[in-house]
């Protein structure tokens, strides 16, 4: 019964969905503020039903109702409760009505603001909104409905189609059929069954789905013919929140794989990984190009394209996860939803660009630029590095595909691909990173470059030079750590020469002024402080990719093995049940840094008997130096009471980490609305109806 | 004392030619894990989908493993081990397309693409940027840098106040 | 600097860019929903023609004498193609029925039975084939080349293939029984 409830309210909410585009084109095309009005307010309502329907949806989940396909498919008694609602996004059906809840959140999110200003908006705004949420519920109503139940005939046989699958639905599929109820369900993938899998998930999708809202407003805008600045001021701060949401998505998934996996890595050039990269690229080159705009006026088009093709690789990425055209391990099963979701993005990718072409004359700026070295130029070609990665990510991507296609042959493009042909150019961006912020907006030259960065490229010289004599002679070690040295020497500096200039003219203290640095130009410092913990993080890199050792070995009791320094000393192994069902196989080890002893560690593998899968987990110990992380492989029955153990040694990997922290805060900062200088732009858009440039000035 | 002395010799020389001979065809020691991981990771596993060799958990990749230890152990060469399992499971066991006919195109494209993109963007700050004024650029780039922050500072005091 | 206008038009977009920029988003959809239409494609099913292919076979698991068939020579015969591996559980299952259904049908010249071994490895192959006293032809798929004629999506799966070449049924997974097989051959055989 709750099931039939949940599934009514959430086709209801498909329905309401359809309901606000149609009245808000219908209310567009009469000029009718009513009906526009009656759009949005119908756009409300989306949230309110989809939760309902998703409170349905758990409460079946966490209370064992298996005769609905999808408790079935991703519960089972043994998992605990908080595992038992987060499968709620551990399968497609489910996932699909988490997606279209977020979606609707956003969308209610941006209706629910001011909208005095921006009058003509707001019905496209709430168009694309509601179809793509009206597509996303349609793919729950029409072909995976979590609340399908299965069936049974008369004889109490499970009724399934010609090739033994089950048969879903809400209703009976002939007569006399009783809904069939499983004693037992399948489980969550072993995969998913962790804490670190929780938060994943959840934000990788609400980075995702908040880039549609950026989108609605440059399709409004290309659609009204409005242009100017506006749209981009208004979607700023979004695309700003989403770009973190989506960075924390990705680096979350880094720490789970590294974590949990037991692969000894933490990025492993998966499509999907991939597929969620993407629009990272393209939206940290929006980030970058959309201060040239409000800056100097210039890149309109660029911008609108970035921001299309940002949402265009969103949707791309998620079609190709969620329909199985990508063999993967993340990718979902073999869905029906292929050819729905295919027509969404084919009329998505060919709308956009009409209309952008279209209006693509309309969208010219002044553009002047006094210098190639001016900021300007350096962040076009910030532009052009970051979008080189996408196209061989992209291509990479794809090109599988096409050979599939025309030879009947699948090839893997794997890591070394990828590796080699993106280095170059993150070293290129790294290189920018620390030239562009001493380059002026409007003109530069080589000579005051030079001059700005001239003590910062010596301090680094002498920094690698050391490197070099102690340590390595790994050319490709030494320019990344070089570079790395060079951008953080250039923004403390900046950090250094602000703080003091303005610590000079304010009286104030240095401490106070450096604290007020953030309080003035958050975007700038902010960005910055993103800068140097972009610079900790491509130190662990470097260390892992370059410095990784590892080795495995088979070891009797109280003997060990060595690699890199430590040595792992095999004490015992004890084999008991896990709190979700799983058997344990636990080994201890010791830890040993020559002669001196680290710890215990407790690499294990866990199997879970339902789904027949193991997950090797390591035992990790982690120092600023490096990370000791050890695998326990395999292990023989107490007669010979032996182990085979994989030891990786990890230099510096933990700066990744500590590096993404400092990453999301540095985007915290940035994003923090600026109270102020909001109520100063409200004042001077009364006097100036379309932007200025002094305005920016002020942010 | 000479014939003793020639047969010596001849003695000599066939235990010699049978020690080579013997070394020659004694097996390699069991190839260590690591020898096999070296192999193995530049290596896909066939049934599960993008997992390295070296990684994959499962009963197959174990076997697989083993076969490359046994392979080792016979003396192959790493090449040969990659071209025995691509003629065996196709060329997708691979970490990257061969180089042979359509696999050109994933080598090709992306440099192209990438250098069409830089020759745009070249051309376009040429047309974009125009000869500075001599006077102009000379007095203000120098101290330009130097008194930005001071001059945005006090700007943006005097609006606060 | 003003406020940003659009009173000063610019160009359109260049003709020789609008056809690329169409060309190549058309042609990504056409690919796209080819290879979507691929895999959603099942294994070939009943009434599909079944292209001729190669196989080698075991040394030990000949067929006539010939280490290498093709299905070709088979035509005029109801033939038999089951895809297993050493490492395959269920095959396990369905593989004395097997052994027992050829023992059945072996003196039937209109009947043949092939194995395909699907991505393993010879010396478990072969530990498999000893067990469970496989005697019929069998031989590696190399390449994987005959399973994706027959677009396979696991092992064990087993096709019967009439004697103009025409593929007439499917088993999916393993079979319950000696006489789910011959009840399949057998009518092809009238």
């Amino acid at each position: 019964m709750v099931a039939d409830f949940g599934y009514g309210v959430i086709a209801i909410a498909f329905l309401v969905a359809l309901y606000s585009a149609g009245a808000a084109i219908y209310g567009e095309r009469t000029k009718s503020a009513d009906w526009i009005e009656s759009a949005r307010r119908a756009m409300l309502l989306l949230w309110p039903l989809i939760s309902i329907s998703a409170a349905s949806l758990i409460y079946l989940l966490i209370t064992n109702h298996f005769e609905v396909s999808f408790v079935y498919e991703v519960t089972s008694r043994e998992m605990p409760t908080y595992l038992k609602i987060t499968a709620w996004w551990g399968g497609q059906a489910g996932s699909l009505v988490f997606w279209s809840w977020l979606m609707a959140a956003f969308a209610s999110l941006v209706t629910l603001r001011k909208w005095d200003r921006d009058r003509e908006f707001l019905p496209w705004v709430i168009v694309v909104t509601s179809i793509t949420t009206a597509f996303f519920l349609s793919l729950v109503v029409f072909y995976e409905n979590p609340f399908a139940f299965f069936w049974q005939g008369p004889d109490g046989k499970l009724i399934t189609d010609a090739a033994g699958n089950a048969i879903k639905g809400m209703l009976a599929p002939m007569a006399g059929a009783s809904i069939a109820i499983p004693q037992d369900g399948n489980g969550l993938n072993p995969l998913l069954r962790h804490p670190g899998m929780i938060i994943h998930p959840p934000m990788l999708y609400l980075g995702f789905v908040s880039f549609v809202i950026p989108f609605a407003f440059a399709i409004a805008a290309l659609i009204t013919g409005r242009m100017d600045d506006r749209w981009i001021r208004i979607t700023r701060r979004w695309t700003l929140f989403a770009w973190l949401f989506l960075s924390c998505g990705l680096v979350l998934g880094s720490r789970w794989a590294y974590d949990v996996l037991g692969w000894g890595g933490f990025w492993g050039w998966d499509p999907v990984e991939i597929a969620a990269l993407m629009p990272w690229l393209t939206g940290t080159a929006f980030l970058h190009s959309v201060m040239i705009q409000e800056k100097r006026g210039m890149l309109k088009q660029w911008n609108m394209l970035l921001i299309i093709l940002t949402y265009s690789l969103v949707i791309f990425g998620t079609f190709l996860t969620r329909t199985g055209v990508l063999s993967s391990v993340h990718a979902f099963a073999q869905s029906a939803i292929g050819p729905a979701f295919f027509a969404f993005i084919g009329v998505t990718f060919v709308v956009s660009v009409a209309l952008l072409i279209y209006r693509w004359p309309d969208l010219r700026g002044e553009t002047e630029m006094k210098s190639m070295l001016s900021r300007e130029a350096l962040f076009l070609l910030n532009n052009l590095l970051f979008i080189s990665v996408l196209v061989v990510c992209f291509w990479g991507v794809v090109f599988p595909i096409i050979s599939q296609l025309f030879t009947g042959q699948t090839v893997t493009v794997g890591p070394p691909f990828y590796q080699t042909a993106v280095a170059p150019l993150f070293a290129g961006l790294m290189l920018l990173m620390g030239v562009a912020p001493l380059s002026a907006w409007g003109h530069s030259s080589l000579k005051t470059l030079g001059r700005a960065i001239w003590k910062s490229a010596v301090a680094a010289l002498v920094i690698t030079a050391i490197l070099f004599s102690f340590y390595t002679n790994n050319l490709i070690a030494l320019v990344g750590f070089f570079l790395v040295v060079l951008v953080l020497l250039v923004t403390l500096q900046e950090f250094w020469r602000a703080t003091r200039a303005r610590s000079k003219a304010t009286q104030e203290n240095f401490a106070l002024s450096f604290w007020n640095l953030f309080g003035r130009d958050r975007r700038r410092y902010g960005g910055y402080v993103i800068h140097m913990s972009m610079m900790l993080m491509a130190i662990g890199i470097l260390g892992i990719n370059l410095f990784q050792v590892q080795t495995q070995g088979t070891v009797s009791a109280n003997n060990s093995l060595s690699l890199g320094g430590y040595t792992i000393k095999y004490d015992s192994v004890a084999q008991f049940p896990g709190p979700d069902g799983q058997q344990v196989m636990r080994a201890v080890v010791s830890a040993y840094q020559g002669n001196h002893y680290l710890g215990e560690l407790y690499p294990r593998i866990d199997y879970y008997t339902t789904a027949q899968q193991n997950m090797t987990i390591p035992g990790d110990r982690s120092t600023l130096k490096d990370d000791l992380y050890i695998i326990l492989v395999d292990w023989q029955p107490t007669s010979t009471n032996s182990a085979t153990f994989k030891i990786f040694v990890n230099p510096l990997v933990n700066w990744l980490w500590i590096g993404a922290i400092l990453f999301l805060f540095g985007i915290i900062i940035a994003a923090w609305p600026d109270r102020d200088a909001e109520r100063v732009l409200a004042r001077t858009h009364h006097i100036h109806p379309t932007d200025s440039k002094q305005t920016s000035a002020a942010d | 004392m000479k014939r003793l002395f020639w047969v010596s010799i001849l003695i000599f020389i066939v235990t010699s030619l049978f020690t080579s001979i013997a070394l020659a065809q004694q097996p390699v020691p069991t190839p260590s894990d690591d020898q096999v991981n070296q192999i193995a990771h530049q290596l896909y596993c066939p049934v599960c989908a993008n997992t390295p060799l070296d990684v994959c958990p499962t009963e197959a990749c174990r076997q697989w493993r083993d076969l490359i230890r046994q392979q080792l152990a016979q003396g192959w060469t790493e090449d040969q081990i990659k071209q025995y399992f691509v003629q065996q499971y196709g060329v997708r066991v691979l970490a990257e397309p061969p180089e042979t006919g359509i696999n050109w195109l994933i080598y090709i494209l992306p440099p192209l693409i990438i250098l069409a993109g830089a020759f745009t963007l070249f051309r376009a700050l040429r047309t974009w940027t125009k000869p500075v004024s001599a006077s102009a650029a000379f007095g203000s780039n120098e101290d330009a840098l130097k008194d930005e922050y001071v001059a945005r500072m006090e700007e943006e005091l005097k609006k606060r106040n | 600097m003003t406020e940003s206008t659009s009173n000063t038009r610019g160009r359109g977009v260049p003709l020789w860019v609008q056809i690329i920029v169409w060309v190549s988003l058309l042609g990504l959809l056409a690919i796209i929903a080819i290879e979507l239409n691929h895999s959603q494609q099942g294994q070939i099913g009943p009434g599909d023609r079944v292209n001729n292919f190669t196989m080698p076979l075991f040394s030990g698991y000949d067929w006539n004498g010939q280490s290498q068939i093709q299905l070709s020579d088979f035509r005029g015969k109801v033939v038999m193609v089951n895809f297993w591996a050493s490492w395959c559980k269920p095959c396990e299952q369905e593989a004395p029925d097997l052994e027992q259904a050829w023992q059945f049908y072996r003196d039937d010249r209109r009947v043949v039975f092939i194995g395909a071994d699907y991505v393993d490895t010879e010396p478990e192959a072969r530990a498999y084939l000893a067990k469970f006293g496989i005697t019929f032809a069998n031989g590696p798929d190399l390449g994987t080349r005959v399973s994706q004629l027959f677009r396979i999506k696991g092992v064990p799966e087993t096709y019967f293939v009439d004697q103009q070449g025409v593929l007439r049924y499917a088993q999916i997974g393993p079979f319950s029984s000696v006489d789910e097989i011959k009840s399949i051959i057998n009518p092809m055989l009238k």
